[in-house]
């Protein structure tokens, strides 16, 4: 009999503020038992309003936002984007709000306002029958939905770097509906000789680059919807090809032309792909085994010692992650996480692993293995394979991320 | 008896093969519009190694020259294609150096001058993209080879001579992995 319910008449008359106050009784202490303790103050609600009804928005006090990422201003003074990282610092689950995925344009784009009415793909070369496609022919077609990270290739962590954002901040995660490509390179019909395709973006400068054709006929989606809405104009509104794994270059947005070619076509995008090295240029495309702890994370504040639950994120261009481990002690000893929620190919997963903290100034590292047997290195491992200076990291940079916890609780890079 | 079933079975599936192999030479939902060759070669920007989608067009290095002020290019990429805020067109170290130490400049790194063509065509001028006609894309490419030491002042580019163009970098660069799925990044690399 302890708990008081507002009556019918009490909560007729408070409306949308009163939604609150009901949960709060249910909890509170019979101490609380006044109306004023169970009423919240008037303005402590959020008032409906025409666009909040049409198109929600988070709460004034989640004030987590993306960053301009590499010391280049987005916006410029020209209203140019250039590349805008991820705050994962507070992200929790797998998937990346669309709001907050990250952005990447090769030189700094203007983003196109695209008319999807207006909006064509063509397919053509080495094909039995080129076609063009509107985007309600290609909502016609078989669609797949699926979990896939796209990370770029300048997600690189630096001692510099602050913070998680900072450090590994051009990697988002989320939910893309389309239809294969191989799916519509049947349609077409793919004659036999081609070897590459070349895939181009409707924005100013036609970004284009150049694929494998064995990757367009296994996973490659041609989506045209993102979190279960249409992808937005940052990330290739009305359009844009996913290629599951590779560097984030190569998932061409504002996608309008597929080219199938007997050879490398070495088209705007792919000159920076160039090495001298065979092993520099074999790791820049598809992206290695990676993983980075989000909590606790530099600029993070512990508020002492006692039990918390370390979380992480770890995705891999090989495919599915099979373990993550990690370590409390700066990598002396490896201990299992756990994965929580859905394991997807080429997709964020989230691992845990329950800390007790002694108080005492330690380290924290994670490291993730994936379905072929890729293991995530150290610096120090890579520097090994590759005799090179410690630190220098050939393709995308997938080592491990040290945070250094002191003793007061701060969260420090450790890499500093 | 026996060898008659044997018989009447690959029969079928000599017939079944072939059927499967016809469906899969013809499209299977009939979405999509076919389109023109017209439309084709309007959307075609795609230059190969081989230039076979180069435009009918010709230019040389001295055409190049004024055109480079003219367009503004040398705003932003500077007088001689050095000192500009955009990237460095051209290099200073002695042509007889190796590419890779001559920096990142796209005249004397890239394999094939297609490229250069393609990039110029596709990207430039910055906001003013897709505006240069073949003739002006053909000069300026001429001209960034010229000053590059790459070819000399009065050669004409075109369809048939610009895929020809030898570049300094010859194959000194890294051939492109074979990708295939379920493959680790790099043979050997357990990372």
């Amino acid at each position: 009999m302890g708990s008081k319910r507002p009556d019918r008449r009490e909560f007729l008359k408070g409306g949308a503020a009163l939604a609150g106050g009901f949960t709060l009784g249910a909890v509170a202490p019979a101490i609380a038992q006044t109306p004023a303790g169970q009423t919240p103050a008037h303005g402590e609600f959020i008032k409906g309003s025409k666009e909040l009804i049409a198109y929600g928005e988070r709460s004034r006090f989640v004030t987590s936002v993306r960053i301009p990422h590499g010391g280049r201003p987005s916006p410029d003074a020209f209203g140019l984007v250039f590349h805008v990282a991820t705050p994962l610092q507070d992200s929790v689950g797998v998937i990346t709000p669309s709001s907050l995925h990250y952005v990447a344009t090769t030189r700094g784009s203007f983003i196109p306002d695209i008319d999807p009415r207006e909006h064509r793909l063509l397919i053509h070369g080495m094909v039995d029958r080129p076609l063009t496609f509107t985007m309600e022919d290609l909502k016609r077609l078989p669609s797949v939905t699926r979990l896939h990270f796209i990370e770029c290739a300048g997600n690189r962590s630096t001692p510099k770097a602050k913070n998680v954002q900072e450090t590994h901040g051009m990697t988002s995660c989320a939910e893309w509906t389309g239809v294969l490509l191989s799916t519509l390179l049947k349609e077409c019909g793919v004659k036999g000789g081609a070897s590459w395709f070349v895939a181009e973006g409707a924005e100013e400068v036609k970004g284009a680059s150049s694929m494998p054709l064995a990757k367009a006929l296994d996973d490659v989606i041609v989506a045209y919807g993102m979190n279960g809405e249409p992808v937005r104009p940052q990330q290739g509104f009305p359009l844009r090809l996913l290629v599951p794994g590779f560097e984030g270059i190569f998932s061409t947005k504002y996608l309008r032309r597929i080219k199938l070619v007997d050879q490398y076509y070495m088209n705007y995008n792919d000159y920076g792909h160039l090495r001298q090295d065979a092993k520099e240029t074999a790791l820049g495309y598809q992206v290695g085994p990676k993983s980075v702890i989000t909590f606790p994370s530099a600029g993070q504040q512990l508020p002492g010692k006692g039990f918390y639950e370390i979380s992480g994120l770890a995705w891999s261009g090989g495919g599915v992650i099979r373990r993550v481990e990690v370590s409390t002690d700066g990598g002396r000893r490896w201990n299992d996480a756990e994965i929580r929620g859905t394991v997807a190919r080429m997709a964020h997963t989230r691992f845990a692993y329950q800390w007790n903290w002694d108080g005492k100034e330690t380290e924290l590292q994670s490291r993730c293995f994936d379905e072929l047997g890729q293991v995530q290195p150290s610096r120090a491992q890579v520097a090994k394979f590759f005799n090179v200076p410690l630190g220098e990291v050939p393709g995308l940079d997938n080592t491990i991320q040290p945070w250094r916890i002191a003793s007061d609780g701060s969260v420090k890079n450790g890499l500093a | 008896m026996g060898s008659h079933r044997f018989l009447a079975c690959v029969l079928l599936l000599g017939g079944l093969l072939l059927e499967a192999s016809v469906l899969a030479q013809s499209s299977t939902y009939g979405v999509g519009r076919t389109p023109s060759a017209e439309e084709i070669r309007a959307w075609d920007i795609s230059i190969g190694p081989d230039g076979a989608e180069l435009p009918p067009g010709r230019g040389t290095a001295k055409d190049g020259a004024q055109l480079y002020v003219e367009k503004g290019c040398a705003a932003c990429h500077g007088k001689m294609g050095r000192e500009g805020r955009a990237p460095n067109l051209k290099g200073t170290a002695d042509p007889k150096t190796d590419t890779w130490e001559r920096g990142r400049i796209l005249p004397i790194r890239s394999p094939f001058a297609t490229t250069v063509w393609d990039y110029i065509n596709r990207a430039m001028p910055l906001n003013r993209e897709g505006t240069l006609t073949a003739d002006e894309v053909y000069a300026l490419t001429a001209f960034l080879l010229y000053i590059n030491d790459v070819i000399p002042e009065d050669q004409i580019l075109d369809a048939q001579s610009l895929p020809k163009v030898k570049m300094p970098i010859g194959d000194a660069y890294a051939s492109l992995p074979e990708w295939k799925p379920k493959t680790r990044r790099l043979r050997g690399y357990p990372y």
